[in-house]
């Protein structure tokens, strides 16, 4: 009788202690003031602000280093604007479609197919349907129209315009041009 | 003999001739069906095709309409009866709007103005590239009965095949223990009526003779005593160190997020490049939390699951993933009704998981875009995981080893081609790994 209550005992023992280890909470640390950073890390939640987050959007009115303006509206004119007039900042010798590739299968093929054709995984996959092809004669796509598209968004497509910066954003649209010569050879 | 030879012979000639005719005739009704189809398609133009007109539909109308959801333009099931009933527009009206809806609006069609402002004044691609017979394939499609919600029956099915499935283990389970009660519980009376017997015949059961118990003999060896504790000691000092360096350790740390987010299903089934939403891990020090406006890039679309995604994320995950689907849009602010923004957002408390202690430095854009490291490298099999869990010890030792093994790619780097040559040169190799460029110095990661 008495062997059989020692073994229970050590069983509990163990058992608390397996149990004790738990993947849905951090390890201990040995100077947690050594580990965790004085100033705010990143995304930290934070009281010095109203929303009690750390990462703020920028103070309306400010421009942050590198950032370049682009004036044109986020309106179906502006859009027309753009079409007709706006042209990329970048000459021949800066374009670099092996860049542009690598950007463009990131952030656009997934829709848009890595060959421009409106056939990508996720349309494939039926997931999101009705990626129209660069070569559409409706849309009839220029270099304006696919960067004024990025920063913005149409229709159902979000903005880039925080995943890609101002020259990415012109390399991904020269790609997007040598693929729609492509398409239309 | 001769005539009947002649007879066959007529008779072969007047079948080819037949057969000639019958061609004829067969010809002449294929090419009436043709003219009658053409013809019933480009005028009455009730029947069109709805399995071109799906494909055509998902190809050209499906990125802002969808059937039965308003989406960026109004859902289009039934829209050329609707449009009858309420408005008096015939299919002609139709062609032209899908065709050049601009052109309309500009001319000012009473509907077309309407619509365009009531969509805030979004302008639907012109088609000129679309015939009247394709359009009206598109609208059969549109006409035909919408495909059935999503039945529960499927969903409801797939849950209670596992249900089934455990209960039935533990109905086999329970079996199991029951048959070893009653084995046991028969041992136990088996043995009592031996007794009984024994002691009815009168046989004496040979007592145990009291030996010397174990622990005493045991204690009685001092040897032993002695082996057995440096055995133990050494063992708890083993088990006690192992303990000591796991604490701050984080590997296999999973925590619950307050979304369920399936890398499985964004980067595993969809093949979504980790870089899309981690877009700052290129070019800067942290991989970066993607913001819900990235989220929303396709979950504007998708606002839910497929039925299967949804009844396997129920059996095999408990997860409900449309549900987890409205928590983003609550989160980021996005009437899903309406199709528009709401204003009112609440940031989503994230549990951090990989996180390096304040005294050592990591750049994300220095492994990823500079060395070309996959993500993988440290993060594991993420696009199989279910729930993200740190992968890597992230300790100095596990960093150390892979700057000692990995090579680094130093082609076309004209900028530091000398050092790099001077570099070989000192250590006499080929191939100059992480540490040989200075990937252990103290001061790279602490300062």
């Amino acid at each position: 009788m008495k062997s059989i209550f020692n073994i229970t005992l050590l069983a509990l023992i163990l058992i608390s202690t397996v149990a004790c280890k738990k993947d849905s909470r951090p390890n201990y640390e040995y100077m947690p003031n050594m580990y965790e950073s004085v100033p705010y890390d990143t995304y930290q939640e934070s009281d010095a602000f109203a929303n009690g987050v750390e990462a703020q959007l920028p103070p309306e009115g400010t421009i942050s280093r590198g950032y370049t303006p682009f004036d044109i509206e986020n309106s179906t004119e502006g859009y027309e604007e753009a079409k007709g007039n706006f042209k990329s900042i970048l000459d021949s010798t800066q374009v670099d479609h092996a860049r542009g590739k690598v950007l463009y299968d990131i952030y656009c093929g997934i829709c848009h197919g890595t060959k421009g054709d409106g056939q990508g995984n996720l349309v494939k996959r039926e997931k999101i349907l009705g990626i129209p092809s660069y070569d559409d004669a409706g849309r009839a796509i220029t270099e304006g129209s696919v960067y004024h598209t990025i920063y913005y968004g149409k229709n159902a497509m979000g903005s880039y315009a925080n995943q890609l910066n101002n020259e990415e954003r012109w390399q991904v649209v020269s790609y997007v041009m040598k693929l729609k010569s492509d398409l239309e050879k | 003999m001769k005539k009947s030879y002649q007879s066959l012979e007529v008779n072969s000639i007047n079948n080819m001739k037949q057969v000639i005719h019958r061609k004829l005739g067969f010809n002449i009704l294929h090419f009436c069906l043709i003219f009658l189809l053409a013809f019933s398609t480009s005028l009455s133009a009730q029947n069109g095709d709805a399995v071109a007109g799906k494909a055509l539909f998902n190809a050209n109308c499906a990125s802002c309409h969808k059937l039965n959801k308003k989406m960026t333009g109004p859902a289009l099931a039934n829209v050329e009866t609707r449009l009858a009933e309420d408005e008096g527009l015939d299919r002609e009206w139709l062609y032209t709007w899908i065709k050049n809806s601009a052109g309309m609006v500009k001319s000012g069609d009473a509907y077309a103005v309407k619509i365009f402002e009531e969509y805030n004044g979004t302008a639907m691609t012109a088609f000129p590239q679309l015939t009247n017979v394709e359009i009206d394939n598109i609208l059969a499609y549109t006409a035909a009965a919408p495909p059935a919600p999503p039945a529960p029956t499927p969903g409801e099915g797939g849950t209670a095949n596992p249900q089934n499935d455990t209960n039935s283990n533990g109905l086999i389970l329970g079996a199991l223990a029951l048959l070893f009660a009653i084995l046991a519980g028969a041992l136990f009376l088996v043995n009592r009526t031996l007794r009984n017997f024994a002691e009815a015949k009168g046989i004496e059961v040979p007592a145990k003779e009291k030996s010397k118990p174990l622990w005493k003999a045991f204690v009685d060896n001092q040897f032993l005593v002695l082996v057995t504790a440096i055995l133990f000691l050494l063992a708890s000092g083993y088990f006690v160190y192992g303990y000591f360096m796991q604490v701050g350790v984080n590997q296999g740390y999973e925590p619950v997020q307050e979304i369920h987010y399936s890398h499985r299903i964004h980067a595993g089934d969809n093949g979504i490049d980790c870089k899309y939403c981690h877009s700052s891990a290129r070019v800067s020090k942290t991989s970066g939390i993607p913001s819900l406006n990235v989220c929303m890039n396709c979950h504007k679309s998708i606002y839910e699951v497929a039925p299967e995604t949804q009844s396997e994320g129920m059996a095999e995950y408990g997860v409900d993933y449309n549900a987890e689907i409205k928590k983003l849009y609550k989160a980021v602010g996005w009437d899903d009704a309406e199709q528009k923004y709401t204003g009112e957002t609440s940031p989503v408390k994230w549990t951090r998981i990989h996180n390096l202690p304040d005294f050592a430095y990591f750049n994300h854009s220095q492994h990823v875009s500079v060395a070309g490291v996959a993500c993988q490298t440290c993060h594991g099999p993420v696009e199989e995981m279910e729930v993200m869990y740190q992968y890597a010890p992230l300790t100095m030792g596990w960093c150390i080893n892979c700057h000692r093994e990995t090579n680094v790619n130093v082609k076309d780097n004209n900028y530091y081609t000398k050092i790099h040559e001077e570099l070989s040169k000192k250590y006499g190799v080929e191939k100059l790994t992480a540490a040989q460029m200075g990937g252990l110095e103290c001061g790279k990661c602490h300062y």
